[in-house]
């Protein structure tokens, strides 16, 4: 657990090293992500370990979400005049994207495996 | 007594104990509720704890600035876990390598229609071209969606506020969406979950089946990556 963990923070180190000196729009801690994917393809033996530290972490996420949730509730008074139109515009177009994404993956996902099929994906 | 009282309040209030107490206490609370409705997705365990801290902050006047020097150490590990975000998706690549290309199809198409939606609403609604300009990137993890908002003429700190409110809409709401569509498949509701409510919607679908959760974290990403580089040209070149 403490190595996967130590291992985790090493990596969230390098991506944010790697995000701040190249000056990249991406945060260091998605580079980290992809940076893990590199690790566990070249050293597979260290995935128990890593995976220990994830599982952790990952089954509690909502937990890390709070203090910035909270944030959040403390800063709705800046938004009071324009709240309804914000409060509409945010929840129709959540509910278009995530009908929309859901709905052309699945039917996209249902031809798949026929290679043919992919000049369909256009239409 | 109540002097007394008063003391060691006061002392508690400035440590950081205090803050990282009331977050977990909160977050219990959440997932007790959560289970008590078993999973019922309006119940969303982040947004209960939000309240609880929010509503107890106001009540003891504690500041959110002392608050969040305890909260802090929460707050930070978020970064971590985007990074063991990687686990979970590398024990997928197999299926993801089947089913790449409608998934980023899905992607694409559900990102356009938010964004234009977002935007198209909220300027007819009459809301000011700053305020809409930051809703643009709000189905973008917070961190990024502050950095694509001041690339693109937004406020940072109103998009992270955006963001943070459409990750607990989206998880709220979508279980009734894919239901109504009729979506079964535990790969395409959590990858649809992670594009478009990023890490709420990520912990929602970690709630329902780890499967779920995987493609959300690859879809919050993925997501993340494209708008960051796409969406200050489109922009630039539309608006």
């Amino acid at each position: 657990m403490l190595n996967g963990f130590t291992g985790l923070l090493l990596l969230q180190l390098a991506g944010e090293g790697i995000a701040r000196s190249l000056a990249l729009p991406v945060p260091g801690p998605i580079i980290g992500f992809v940076l893990l994917l590199a690790v566990l393809r070249l050293r597979p033996r260290w995935t128990p370990s890593l995976k220990q530290a994830a599982d952790g972490l990952l089954s509690h996420l909502s937990l890390l979400f709070i203090p910035a949730g909270v944030g959040v509730v403390m800063h709705l008074k800046a938004i009071r005049e324009e709240g309804l139109a914000i409060a509409v515009a945010l929840a129709v177009s959540t509910l278009v994207g995530l009908a929309v994404t859901a709905w052309v993956a699945e039917r996209l996902g249902k031809r798949e495996p026929a290679p043919e099929d992919e000049a369909a994906r256009d239409a | 007594m109540r002097d007394d009282f008063f003391r060691l309040w006061v002392y508690l209030s400035t440590t950081p104990l205090l803050g990282l107490t009331l977050t977990l206490v909160a977050y219990q609370i959440g997932l007790w509720l959560a289970r008590r409705s078993s999973n019922h997705p309006l119940v969303n365990p982040v947004l209960v704890a939000m309240l609880v801290v929010a509503a107890t902050l106001a009540a003891t006047e504690v500041s959110y600035q002392q608050y969040f020097e305890g909260a802090q150490f929460v707050h930070f590990l978020l970064g971590t876990a985007t990074v063991a975000l990687g686990l979970p998706f590398y024990e997928r690549l197999a299926e993801l390598r089947a089913s790449w290309r409608s998934l980023v199809s899905g992607l694409v198409c559900g990102s356009v229609a938010a964004t234009a939606t977002v935007y198209g609403l909220a300027k007819y609604l009459g809301v000011s071209e700053a305020t809409a300009r930051s809703l643009l990137p709000k189905s973008v993890t917070a961190p990024i969606a502050m950095g694509i908002s001041e690339a693109i003429g937004g406020v940072p700190a109103l998009s992270a506020v955006f963001a943070i409110l459409t990750g607990v809409l989206g998880a709220a709401t979508g279980k009734i969406v894919f239901d109504l569509l009729g979506i079964k498949s535990m790969m395409v509701r959590g990858f649809a979950l992670g594009a478009q409510a990023h890490g709420i919607g990520t912990a929602r679908a970690y709630l329902v089946s780890a499967d779920a959760g995987a493609f959300a974290g690859l879809a919050l990403g993925l997501h993340g990556l494209m708008a960051s580089l796409v969406l200050p040209w489109v922009v630039r070149w539309i608006l």
